[in-house]
């Protein structure tokens, strides 16, 4: 830092880093030892000085050749199998990095050496060699070294020595100072490299002019190099700014500065023009024609007159080896594209076929030309081009393949009736020109018989005579076998040009309104499928896979029945009852996570195995038995019930219907479940005449259940909104709801014993439940869809058939499980009451149920 | 002359109320032991999830971050980090010393009921209302699930993570046990909803509350009932159930105010423990001391075995 402050120090200069200033109460620093003062290089190492300041260079740590670790020697391990190696130290190996790098003691990139290097040749030691080369054992031994040395001189300049040249003169013809002086130059002129235009060479030149004598010549001057400036910024090459000094000389300033003669290298033109502010208006002045007729407003004359002066003007400039062209290029002709006609469609029309070998009576060479041109099938030869000019026909029948099947159109898909409406249809649109359309429309009606579409018969006939695709046609009666034969015996003949090919195909043995009918089709058929899009549709093909969307998957072990299990939980006989095992696929990962080994190595399932169903199957609809009877209570309440926002439809629930065989068989083996079945036969006997009642009440009982079921979510919803609306009313309803659950198995096990009682109460409930049904007919179709049968929570006992039988059921295991009997003597005792309650029990639940309908209701609708 | 023969002690139950928290977080809806029984989770119906200390029931942290009332919490093995699920139908796996969420897991259709992490806490499964269980990696950066249990047909209530064996519990009434060693799926048809799902520590029986008010006793391997405990009231809500620390006895909560503690063998009424005048929304039980956690509207109540009066003397002097 400079620091000059004050008048005082006027005369001072102090350089370096000024200390700063001491205070006095501040305890000296302590000095920083020698061994702690430390440099770094530029990768974080320690340097050390050593001496100068960029002479030495650090030996290890603290001039001990080891490192701060210590020193570790090289380990040396020799076997007789494994020999060791001979390592060879080089003197690199001792070396630094630093060593290596360009300006260490041994670099290892490639550097200018002495020899090379572009310094002031030492000629001390050139000398100091040549005396060691004396004292060397063969005396000449320096010439040894000079044949190898590079030669420092290039030919050029030996040669140029030889010729007199002398180092420092310039290379040329010798030249008279005057001779030089004369040369042309302008006015103005000015050569050089610097602008101001230091005149030394001239003064020189004058002074010499004077004593000069008339014959001597000087040898050239020698030619400065050029000194280049590495170029900075972004302008571009040899843009100099403006410079405002340049401005002060005002006009007489050059227009353009060269920098080398005309004549000496050329080309070197504008690239260094230097542009001067004086080159520039700054004023706003009318210079151009008074007339005001200039710009790019001009007209005509004007501007053409300032195109020719400007080439004129670009004639000084022009490079040399180059001359302007004495006629301007040729213009590009540019040919419009021709108008398209107003009528024009863009749509392109596909040429019908012609078949070459028909057209007897066209000449050869038109033949030809179609046959090039359309490249339709011609069983003809194949041609003499190569197999380029073969078709896609020929070059399969030279290779053998079958013919494509023929065309499968849209028309093929639709069923028989609604292609008929179509053919209808088209027939009334699209053929105006035929004059026979009009009765082709009632051409259907069995009445009007064949003579009305003898038009179209007519149409036909011109359509087909004399076309040869036979394998190609498309087949429309394909799921009619002897009416497709039909058909085509019907195309033979019209290809053979056979008028009444119509009657002649048609059997004789169908009635007469099947073959009016038939003759209809194949008019309409021969028409529509006519040969000439035939040769389009054979370029597809029919898929070779049917998408199977008629499948979904389901999983491939289906639940047992439920029922058998709800009886075994109502007995209380968990176990082999109400256990089922599936085999189940823990994801990989998950495995892994669990520390487990995956029990199906290399199994793809993940979950249960599924197999594909058919979609449509009834069952895929029918879930669930197993919520027969029992609630569905999918939500359960918090503390303060919230209501579970509805959730969306989950595709695809699977169906549990259908249960596997081998599971049934299994059930079939074990004796309780046969025990089971038995029993429920038995009921089922016994309830055989009352079956009608309990039909309508299963019926009814389904559709009280129908909030439950299938489709959980709605559900889970409704049957909170249900529960929260009951427990408004919990007071009195709770208590009832108690007591008919733990009433209804041993009314359940009566009724189904006095199976007489029982349907007088069905049949009444039945009645009494009847008008309830009706309205709710009315629901939203979303709940009847299912049919599975279920009472909710609020539901608890609705005495169904599939209750009955398990309440016999009961009965009749109840003697073979001790933990039953237990049951049984309460019932026996609640049976007291119970013809006393039953009938106030049966009013309570019509009203209840009456109730909890319209909370339903009001439930659903909200 | 021989020392009488220590007498067996007779198992202690969790009758004295040492402590109430007030959670200060709307209704409970769970409250969780951690995995050593030195802390408290309680899940906020005010979205926020709550770590108290039990000794002196002051609250450490409160994580927030659901976008609904977080209905369950459990915490790694090691206490590093926590897991949670909500209604907004998200499981979040907390970090538990910084509070922040380390990963949010989207992809339930409904409400989460349950969250359980596994034993070496790789990975959280959740038990939603659509009715799936879903596996969560919680080494991975993936968001979407190892695996989505989807068994199960309706809601399921309640899960539980013993070593290679998951058990879920369903309001289709099955409970349904995942032995992913074996590759076998057991279910067992109880018919009612199921509320709350356990395994006994011996790793032998499941315990199954469900909502006829009976929490059964099975056998896990055969399925068959070596239990049944009735008599308490558990109809509409969805309710825990637990086994003591020892396998001595069974507690379960219930909707007239009390927590239900039978004799798991003898399958007798053993404790009814008057908690408050509501429902019992959760409880848990300490997995070595005979400690218990319940919950009731905004309160955690601490129950043990002896009074905590000298305690509490000891702490005075």
């Amino acid at each position: 830092n400079m620091a000059s402050d004050g008048d005082g120090d006027e005369d001072f200069v102090t350089y370096g880093t000024a200390l700063e200033p001491l205070e006095e109460d501040e305890p000296l620093k302590k000095p920083v030892p020698l061994h702690e003062q430390t440099v770094k290089d530029e990768k974080g190492r320690y340097l050390r000085f050593h001496g100068a300041f960029t002479g030495g260079f650090s030996a290890g740590y603290f001039n001990t050749v080891g490192t701060k670790e210590g020193w570790s020697p090289s380990t040396f391990v020799s076997s007789r199998q494994q020999k060791a190696e001979k390592h060879h130290a080089r003197p690199e190996d001792f070396m630094d990095e630093e060593d290596f790098s360009e300006h260490g003691i041994a670099p290892q990139q490639i550097t200018t050496s002495q020899e090379f290097s572009s310094g002031r040749r030492d000629e001390v030691q050139e000398k100091a060699r040549a005396v060691s080369a004396q004292a060397a054992l063969i005396p000449g031994d320096s010439l040894l070294e000079g044949l190898i040395a590079p030669a420092r001189s290039s030919i050029g300049v030996e040669l140029l020595k030889r010729m007199g040249w002398k180092e420092g003169q310039g290379v040329g013809p010798r030249v008279k100072r005057r001779a030089r002086r004369q040369q042309p130059d302008g006015g103005g002129r000015v050569y050089g490299c610097a602008l101001p235009h230091a005149g030394s060479e001239d003064s020189e030149d004058d002074g010499d002019e004077e004593f000069a004598p008339e014959n001597l010549t000087f040898a050239p001057k020698d030619v400065t190099p050029v000194d280049f400036n590495p170029k900075q910024g972004v302008q571009g090459l040899g843009y100099r700014g403006l410079d405002p000094g340049m401005a002060l000389l005002g006009r007489g300033a050059p227009d353009h500065i060269d920098l080398f003669n005309p004549g000496g290298v050329a080309g070197q033109v504008d690239v260094y023009h230097r542009d001067s502010m004086s080159r520039y208006d700054r004023v706003l002045e009318g210079e151009e024609p008074g007339d005001g007729l200039y710009g790019w407003t001009a007209p005509q004359q004007y501007t053409q007159t300032r195109g020719k002066s400007r080439d004129s003007s670009y004639i000084g400039k022009i490079l040399e080896g180059f001359t302007l062209a004495q006629k301007p290029a040729e213009e590009k002709t540019i040919f419009p594209p021709p108008t398209l006609p107003s009528n024009y469609r863009p749509v392109h029309w596909f040429r019908p076929a012609v078949d070459v070998s028909h057209l007897s009576e066209v000449s050869p060479a038109l033949a030809e030309a179609l046959r090039t041109s359309r490249g339709h099938m011609i069983k003809e030869e194949p041609q003499q081009g190569g197999r380029h000019q073969l078709d896609s026909d020929q070059r399969r029948t030279l290779l053998g393949e079958d013919v494509l099947r023929g065309p499968s159109s849209v028309m093929e898909l639709l069923r028989p009736e609604d292609r008929e409406r179509l053919l209808n249809l088209r027939n009334a649109s699209s053929s105006p020109s035929i004059k026979t359309s009009a009765p082709a429309c009632h051409a259907a009606s069995p009445a009007s018989g064949s003579t009305a579409s003898s038009g179209l018969q007519q149409e036909a006939l011109a359509v087909w005579r004399g076309i040869q695709t036979s394998s190609q046609t498309f087949r429309p009666f394909e799921k009619n076998p002897s009416k497709q034969v039909r058909y085509e015996l019907y195309l033979d003949r019209l290809k053979q040009g056979d008028k009444d090919a119509l009657e002649q195909s048609l059997d004789p043995g169908l009635t007469e309104w099947e073959r009016s009918r038939e003759r209809d089709e194949f008019v309409r058929a021969s028409i529509l499928y006519r040969p000439s899009s035939s040769s389009l549709s054979s370029r597809f093909t029919r898929a070779k896979h049917q998408d199977d969307e008629d499948c979904v998957e389901v999983n491939r072990d289906q639940e047992g029945d439920v029922d058998d299990k709800q009886s075994a939980v109502k007995v209380k006989m968990f176990g082999k009852l109400t256990r089922e095992t599936f085999e189940w696929h823990p994801d990989k990962l998950l495995c892994k996570r669990f520390n487990v080994p995956n029990p199906y190595p290399g199994s793809g399932v993940v979950g249960l195995p599924k197999v594909k169903r058919d979609k449509f199957s009834v069952f895929n609809f029918l879930t669930t038995t197993e919520s027969r009877g029992r609630s569905q209570l999918t939500e359960l309440t918090q503390c303060s019930s919230s209501s579970a926002p509805p959730k969306p439809a989950e595709p695809g629930k699977r169906s549990r219907w259908d249960v596997s065989d081998q599971k049934e068989g299994q059930q079939e083996n074990d004796p309780l479940s046969e025990l089971l079945s038995a029993a429920r036969h038995q009921a089922e006997a016994k309830l055989g005449k009352s079956s009608a009642p309990t039909l309508s009440a299963e019926r009814l009982d389904a559709q009280q259940g129908s909030c439950s079921g299938e489709s959980h979510h709605h559900t889970s919803d409704v049957s909170t909104r249900m529960r929260g609306s009951i427990q408004k009313n919990d007071g009195d309803g709770e208590e009832e709801e108690e007591e008919e659950e733990e009433s209804r198995p041993p009314m359940d096990l009566f009724k189904a014993i006095f199976s007489s009682d029982d349907n007088s109460f069905s049949s009444s409930e039945v009645e009494s439940n009847d008008e309830e049904a009706m309205k709710e007919e009315e629901l939203p179709n979303l709940f009847n869809i299912t049919s599975s049968v279920s009472s909710s929570t609020l539901t608890p006992s609705q005495p169904t058939g599939k209750n009955r039988q398990m309440s016999i059921l009961r009965g009749a295991i109840s003697t073979c499980s001790p933990n039953e009997e237990e049951a049984l003597r309460k019932r026996s005792k609640e049976k007291k009451h119970k013809n006393k309650k039953q009938h106030k029990h049966n009013k309570e639940k019509k009203v209840k149920k009456e109730k909890r309908m319209n909370d339903f209701c009001s439930s659903v609708l909200r | 002359m021989a020392f009488p023969q220590p007498r067996p002690q007779a198992p202690q139950l969790p009758q004295y109320l040492l402590k109430t928290i007030d959670c200060k977080q709307g209704a409970v809806r769970a409250v969780r032991f951690n995995s050593d029984g030195n802390y408290v989770l309680s899940c906020g119906s005010d979205k926020s999830l709550k770590l108290w200390s039990v000794s002196r029931g002051t609250l450490l942290k409160t994580y927030s971050g659901h976008g609904y009332e977080v209905l369950d919490a459990d915490s790694s093995y090691d206490n590093s980090s926590i897991c949670s699920c909500s209604s907004d139908k998200t499981v979040i796996l907390w970090d538990v010393a910084t509070g922040q969420v380390t990963r949010k897991l989207r992809g339930h259709a409904g409400k989460v009921n349950c969250v359980q992490f596994n034993e070496e806490a790789t990975v959280m499964l959740s038990g939603s209302i659509d009715g799936t269980v879903r596996c969560w990696d919680t080494r991975s950066r993936k968001f979407e699930p190892i695996q989505v249990v989807d068994d199960a047909r309706d809601s399921v209530s309640s899960l539980k993570v013993a070593q290679h064996e998951l058990l879920t519990g369903s309001v289709d009434g099955r409970v349904r046990r995942y032995d992913l060693r074996m590759g076998q799926l057991h279910v067992d048809f109880i018919s009612s909803p199921i509320t709350c799902v356990c395994f006994s520590q011996d790793g032998q029986c499941t315990l199954s509350s469900s909502l006829d008010s009976t929490v059964r006793l099975l056998d896990k391997s055969t399925g068959e009932m070596l239990g049944e405990y009735t008599g308490h009231k558990m109809k509409g809500y969805k309710l825990d159930c637990c086994l003591s620390s020892k396998d001595t006895h069974v507690l379960c909560c219930s909707e007239d105010g009390h927590v239900y503690c039978w004799d798991l063998v003898e399958g007798s009424l053993s404790l009814k423990l008057p908690v408050g005048k509501a429902v019992v929304q959760s409880l848990s039980f300490h997995p070595t001391e005979t400690r218990l956690l319940t919950a009731m509207e905004g309160r955690v109540q601490i129950w043990g075995a002896e009074p905590e009066e000298t305690d509490e003397e000891a702490m005075a002097t």
